[in-house]
């Protein structure tokens, strides 16, 4: 156990010092804008005293470490600033909107092992046959679209012509569920109302395809790649010299292994799929934090901008950490280790 | 050079790839002389045509003021190809430098770069890129600037892992006691062994360039109208499916086609060349 106490620590120290990184990051992308950000937040009408009070505000007659220490402190203070979008604390939007986001991402992760890990297996018991080739060409061109055109033709195809999903939205409007976690399939549950749960999930499988479709793509490769490295260690030719059944040689043996590499991958399509949200909830009006980050990129909302993606970096920090730790649990090297792992 | 192109010929899929890409730089390159309607990148009206269902005029239909989408897709590829060159002839030679100081000098360079480098890996690529685009002028140059700012770390930590790897090889230590300095060990021993490596991932990366270009523009970040781009097409049509479906469905397509033969060219390029995943 106390190999994966010091391998979280460790990933804990790695991720705080990215985490000031990204910081810098955001706070530098949010300087580069060009012209006054107090007079764009006020907007044309606004007068020179106005604009003055505005930058004093916003501390921005400081020097620039100067005003970086302000931004970090309020953002270890929990304030985002107000966005100019909403005309309330940033804070206060993500919180409405990042569940939504969630709900999807995480449908589309289970989507993409669920299907990703399968054809990658099939892929590498079967390799060089007419399997491992349709695998090949199902993962090439499921990864050959961004996440928009995936959208539309599956809305086109599964939605309008065979009407079998709901067209937009997250849940029909005749429920009216009171948002406890923000998460519409947790809140139906918590109040015990079945048909609105069944509701939300029955909105939430198209986007959550579309989301999914590269992911599926990458995995798959990925997986067939690993396993068929695998199945060329001699504890397998051992397996194969025994007379195994090739089913049980997949599961027991060579399956595991070839999972750790995978794990990674998963948690980067993970980060890939945070930002490729932003295209689907587009095409399905899905009312998650990426609709709300579009929406104040284009009206220039700084402190909305700055804390969306700031929100974004710290999600896949965390997911980052858990998958290390999953692949810790799996790995009995990192597992029973005393002296830790790098 | 002609025998890795042999090879890799023998693959069917393969030489789809091959073939698709050639013919999309064809298309992108004479998209003036072979459009039917040249005139119709810009902004052009004609609504006597306009929204028109595809017919033996117009292949692809017509979009709601009368442009020929067929033509437009052809104008929209020189556009996503040069963008796709112009960040890799940046990103790539930066990424490479940086991963090749950090994987062979290391040391508290290797830490540093490397941390910086996971800072950029550690933001969702289009989210950084929409960031940056959300407070620059929407413009190509912008949207290659963007592009060309999250794709270098890849570079870097691909060619960084290599280097690690081949620092401790025999013949970096040979050629470091025969008194080979660090420049020379750097880019003329470690170098040609990543390039293998360098060369698959880029022509993956036209691909995926060409995937982040179009979203940036789907979401109103990137080129501007009039001027043709798949993915602002896309997001133009997407208001009138399923009636229009020819506005979204043949550039969607078009993204595909191309982004799926770069996909089938690198793929067959890390088997001849033989790269890892």
């Amino acid at each position: 156990m106390s190999g994966i106490l010091r391998l979280l620590l460790n990933r804990l120290g790695i991720s705080l010092i990215v985490l000031v990184g990204v910081s810098m990051l955001i706070f530098a992308i949010a300087r580069i804008i060009p012209g006054d950000p107090a007079r764009i937040a006020l907007g044309p009408n606004a007068n020179a005293e106005q604009i003055a009070s505005l930058r004093a505000e916003m501390h921005l007659d400081a020097s620039l470490p100067v005003q970086y220490g302000h931004f970090v402190a309020d953002v270890l203070r929990g304030d985002l600033g107000m966005s100019l979008y909403t005309n309330r604390p940033v804070t206060q939007d993500i919180a409405q909107f990042l569940p939504a986001t969630l709900e999807l991402v995480f449908l589309a992760g289970f989507i993409m092992v669920a299907f990703g890990l399968p054809l990658g297996i099939l892929a590498a018991r079967h390799r060089g046959r007419w399997q491992d080739h349709l695998v090949r060409v199902i993962a090439l061109l499921t990864v050959s679209a961004p996440g928009f055109v995936w959208a539309v033709i599956l809305m086109l195809l599964f939605a309008f012509y065979l009407p079998l999903f709901p067209i937009a939205g997250r849940i029909s409007d005749i429920y009216d569920i009171e948002r406890t976690t923000g998460f519409l399939t947790i809140d139906t549950l918590l109040v015990g109302n079945w048909a609105a749960f069944g509701s939300a999930v029955h909105h939430l499988i198209l986007p959550a395809i579309a989301l999914s479709l590269s992911g599926i793509g990458q995995a798959a490769r990925l997986t067939r790649a690993n396993m068929v490295e695998t199945y060329e260690k001699p504890y397998i030719e051992m397996a194969q010299a025994y007379g195994f059944f090739p089913s049980r040689i997949a599961r027991s043996y060579a399956f595991k292994p070839s999972l750790i590499p995978s794990l990674t991958i998963i948690g980067l399509d993970f980060a890939a799929m945070l930002g490729n949200a932003f295209l689907v909830e587009a095409v399905f009006a899905w009312p998650g934090l990426s609709r709300y980050g579009v929406a104040v990129i284009l009206r220039k909302d700084l402190n909305a901008i700055m804390g969306t993606v700031l929100i974004i970096a710290i999600t896949f920090l965390i997911v980052n950490i858990i998958v290390d730790l999953m692949i810790a649990f799996l790995n009995p090297r990192i597992r029973y280790s005393t002296r830790g792992a790098s | 050079m002609i025998r890795t192109l042999r090879i890799l010929a023998a693959n069917p899929l393969s030489l789809l790839g091959l073939i698709l890409v050639c013919l999309i730089t064809l298309a992108a390159i004479f998209a003036p002389w072979i459009a039917p309607f040249p005139t119709h990148n810009g902004a052009v009206v004609d609504f006597l045509n306009n929204n028109r269902a595809p017919s033996a005029r117009n292949w692809m239909g017509t979009d709601l003021v009368g442009r020929d989408i067929f033509s437009r897709i052809l104008f929209a590829y020189q556009i996503s190809l040069t963008l796709g060159v112009v960040v890799l002839a940046i990103a790539v030679p930066i990424g490479t430098m940086i991963g090749l100081l950090a994987g062979y000098i290391g040391g508290w360079l290797e830490m540093i770069l490397m941390r910086i480098v996971d800072v950029f890996l550690s933001i969702p690529p289009l989210v950084l890129a929409i960031a940056m685009m959300g407070v620059l002028e929407p413009t190509l140059t912008n949207a290659m600037l963007a592009v060309t700012a999250m794709w270098w770390p890849w570079y870097a930590r691909l060619v960084y892992s290599i280097a690690r790897g081949e620092r401790e090889e025999g013949y970096v230590l040979a050629a470091e006691v025969i008194g080979a300095g660090a420049g020379h060990i750097a880019f003329r021993e470690i170098l040609p062994n990543c390039l293998p490596a360098i060369i698959t991932k880029m022509t993956l990366d036209m691909g995926f360039v060409i995937i982040i270009a179009s979203s940036l523009s789907f979401l109103g970040l990137g080129v501007q109208p009039p001027t043709a781009d798949l993915g602002s097409m896309v997001a133009e049509g997407a208001r009138y499916l399923p009636d229009s479906w020819w506005l979204t469905v043949f550039p969607g397509l078009a993204i595909l086609v191309a982004v799926f033969g770069f996909n089938l060219l690198g793929d067959g390029l890390r088997d001849v060349l033989g790269v890892d995943e």
